[in-house]
């Protein structure tokens, strides 16, 4: 059925027909909305049998889904930025443990300064805690995600996140075809648990290993993950055979025979993608879904025509550079294909065709470097540069910057 | 459950198990008893926290007719119960971290009660360090929510299995490798330190109790207590730890009997946050009598007693005894 639909709305629905039993939610903006459906469709009892635990935190959030999922019950919650680094060792610890917990993180930046709008920086810094991500392209992909979600988790089992970007999506109405609770019923079987507490057969989970194993435990979990390269295409081609709706672990737009390809992750893809058609030039794109396992045979099959990668990135590393970036030069190695990082959209500063049209103009003239970041106000950036050189006090960077650009707003465009 | 009961050994005035009619002897007197946690662990000599763990799991186990989930926090009784690759658990057993033994217990609980098995019990344990610091917010919002769980804190008055620093549960003056018996004012400071039994009572919520692995009927009558209630419970174990204490293995039991006899240690029972019931002092004891045979506190003593720090910590004592009316006249 297609409906006009809130993100956030068709995601909740999409989860309540995945029959999660227990949802252990904490509020954190911009996912509550979805948390916010699903605990009223437990109430109202449309989802039903659910426990919705209204935790303390999303440490605590984590942690009940732990226990939730470790006692057999299919489990999902919803966190982004600072509550999603609030659940970090719990996070590690759900994919240690191997329970196939789904969460979904509508992305926003991460503090300090606080900023609420989206980029990626929070679930790229949990790239390494041993989940399944997966980023959403658009509010339809997001829904079939989480579907398959939970049947690659569970057959795996390992946790899934699936990543969203905050606002962008979750708050933006389109219409968007549901799948409906028959189909998903079809498609996702009821959980069976690979290890269970369960008194008719008493089990130790979460012992101490020390050096005589625990290089053995981690190379199974890293074994099992790398399961997903495979069975992620795998179930996402059945869902798409009931559903209609094509998801991949990686989407080439353009790219055969492309002599620049720009990679992405979620929903700035489409951006790029329009500016790319309006242009005339030979530039593909390539929309990574599956970035945990990272799928590095295909990207690099993908990119294997390609002279120049550039990677635009919602994220970054601090003194390094590109995140996503190193995953690709690692997967193009030997090739001859040069790499630029663009760090792009951080903090919610919108990633607008004009300015990719742009940067795509710099890169045909051979003017893109190995790390950029896009739209950066270099005048604001080199006054504060400035003021470092001339004083020791320089104060908070945020409050200059504000004074300097006038409004505390968005710039767009 | 021992009044009228006219035995008392020698020296410690409580009741012998052989004294006692077969049906109040402890369930540990049973050759069927289950020890669910097994025998083999590696716990130190004179471990307060083994022994109280065996009591309250098997108390809660048999209460449960089997059907228990336990889940354990970081710390000594989670390291010394299940060297890799053995366990001593004999029930099913859950470690996940440190802080969050409440909700992961919550979460075993919603589990249960949404898939249709709420028969199966849920106990979760922490040390001291596990539940009034680093957990203290899970702990807190289990109690608040009213999940159907038993939470049982072994207090043994630091982190001792990190060698023995200072908790928000470490008794004022006492040594630790963070609070250390040098300077003006050795040792922990006054005023510091969390009251968690009367945090739990704040939370109104069914039932919680003290107890210590001096009285162990006491003990198991106060989990069974608990376990014929549902929603959030608490029961907080003061746990002798030789090691971190500097006390002989075999002066457990009357460390933990000299802790409640001072005063310092009330033992009671609170039911919807007011106190019911108390366990009386019988044959008061001056703190100094629990306090010198344990070295975190040697240097109070000596050649010239730190007075002044002793009839604080007296102080403390007799504001417990008054508060909670633990010496009524009839049992002087």
């Amino acid at each position: 059925m297609r409906q006009q639909v809130e993100g956030s709305r068709a995601i909740a629905q999409a989860v309540a027909w995945c029959r999660p039993a227990v949802v252990p939610a904490y509020p954190i903006t911009p996912q509550t909305h979805i948390v916010e459906a699903v605990g009223a469709m437990a109430k109202e009892g449309t989802l039903s049998p659910c426990e919705y635990l209204t935790v303390e935190s999303e440490f605590s959030a984590m942690s009940a889904a732990i226990g939730a999922s470790a006692t057999g019950a299919r489990t999902y919650t919803a966190t982004a930025s600072q509550g999603l680094l609030f659940m970090a060792e719990a996070l590690y610890n759900a994919a240690g443990l191997g329970l196939p917990i789904v969460m979904t993180v509508a992305n926003r930046a991460i503090g300090a300064p606080i900023n609420i709008w989206n980029d990626h920086s929070d679930s790229m810094s949990q790239r390494d805690a041993g989940w399944v991500q997966l980023y959403a392209e658009d509010n339809q992909a997001a829904v079939g995600l989480h579907v398959v979600a939970f049947r690659l988790a569970e057959e795996l089992s390992v946790p899934v996140m699936v990543c969203v970007d905050g606002f962008v999506l979750t708050h933006a109405f389109e219409p968007i075809e549901l799948p409906g609770q028959e189909l998903v019923d079809a498609y996702l079987p009821p959980y069976h648990p690979r290890q269970l507490l369960d008194p008719e057969e008493p089990v130790t989970i979460g012992a101490m290993v020390g050096p005589e194993a625990f290089t053995e435990v981690r190379y199974l979990a890293h074994h099992q993950l790398l399961q997903a390269n495979d069975r992620f295409p795998a179930l996402a081609g059945e869902y798409a055979a009931v559903s209609g709706q094509r998801l991949s672990a990686l989407s080439a737009y353009a790219v055969e025979g492309a002599r620049t390809v720009v990679v992405a992750l979620g929903s700035v893809c489409g951006t790029i993608k329009d500016a790319v058609d309006e242009l005339d030039a030979s530039i593909g794109v390539l929309a990574l879904t599956l970035y945990r396992p990272f799928p590095a045979a295909a990207v690099r099959a993908a990119l294997s025509g390609a002279d120049h990668v550039i990677v635009l990135e919602r994220a970054f590393a601090p003194g390094a550079g590109g995140v996503v970036s190193a995953d690709v030069r690692a997967a193009l190695a030997g090739l001859p294909a040069r790499v630029s990082t663009v760090v792009a959209g951080l903090g919610g500063r919108a990633v607008t065709k004009a300015s990719v049209q742009t940067l795509l103009a710099q890169a045909e003239e051979g003017r893109l470097g190995e790390l950029s970041f896009l739209d950066l106000r270099t005048d604001l950036v080199d006054r504060e540069l400035g003021r470092r050189d001339d004083v020791h006090r320089t104060g908070p960077h945020a409050s200059h910057l504000l004074r300097e650009t006038g409004v505390p707003s968005t710039r767009i465009g | 459950m021992s009044e009228g009961v006219k035995f008392y050994q020698i020296g410690s005035r409580a009741v012998g198990n052989r004294l006692l009619d077969e049906s109040l002897r402890t369930g540990q007197a049973s050759p069927d008893r289950q020890n669910t946690l097994n025998s083999g662990h590696r716990a130190c000599q004179g471990c307060g926290e083994a022994l109280g763990a065996r009591y309250v799991v098997d108390a809660a186990f048999r209460a449960a007719k089997g059907k228990l989930i336990a889940v354990n926090g970081t710390g000594c009784l989670e390291v010394f119960s299940t060297p890799y690759p053995e366990s001593s658990w004999q029930l099913p057993w859950l470690h996940s971290l440190f802080a969050n033994a409440a909700s992961v217990a919550s979460g075993v609980a919603a589990a249960l009660k949404a898939t249709g098995r709420d028969d199966i019990r849920v106990l979760a344990q922490g040390g001291d360090g596990a539940t009034v610091d680093i957990g203290l917010a899970a702990v807190s919002g289990m109690f608040e929510r009213n999940d159907d769980v038993l939470y049982v804190c072994y207090d043994n008055q630091a982190y001792m299995n990190t060698g023995v620093q200072r908790s928000g549960a470490t008794p004022p003056a006492a040594r630790t490798a963070t609070t250390e018996a040098v300077g003006p004012r050795p040792g922990n400071l006054f005023g510091a330190g969390k009251d968690m039994p009367r945090i739990a009572m704040a939370h109104e919520i069914s039932y919680v109790a003290t107890a210590t692995v001096a009285e162990l009927h006491d003990l198991e009558a106060k989990v069974e207590k608990a376990m014929s209630l549902r929603g959030a419970r608490y029961l907080h174990v003061l746990v002798p730890c030789p090691l971190g204490w500097g006390s002989a293995p075999a002066d457990t039991i009357r460390l933990a009997r000299l802790a409640q006899r001072s005063g310092l240690f009330p033992v009671y029972e609170a039911e919807n946050g007011e106190v019911t019931s108390t366990l009386p002092i019988r044959g008061q004891v001056p703190v100094e009598d629990y306090l010198r045979p344990q070295k975190r506190f040697a240097h109070l003593f000596g050649d010239r007693p730190d007075t002044e720090v002793l009839s604080r910590l007296q102080l403390l004592a007799d504001r417990n005894i008054a508060r909670f009316g633990l010496l009524p006249e009839e049992v002087h």
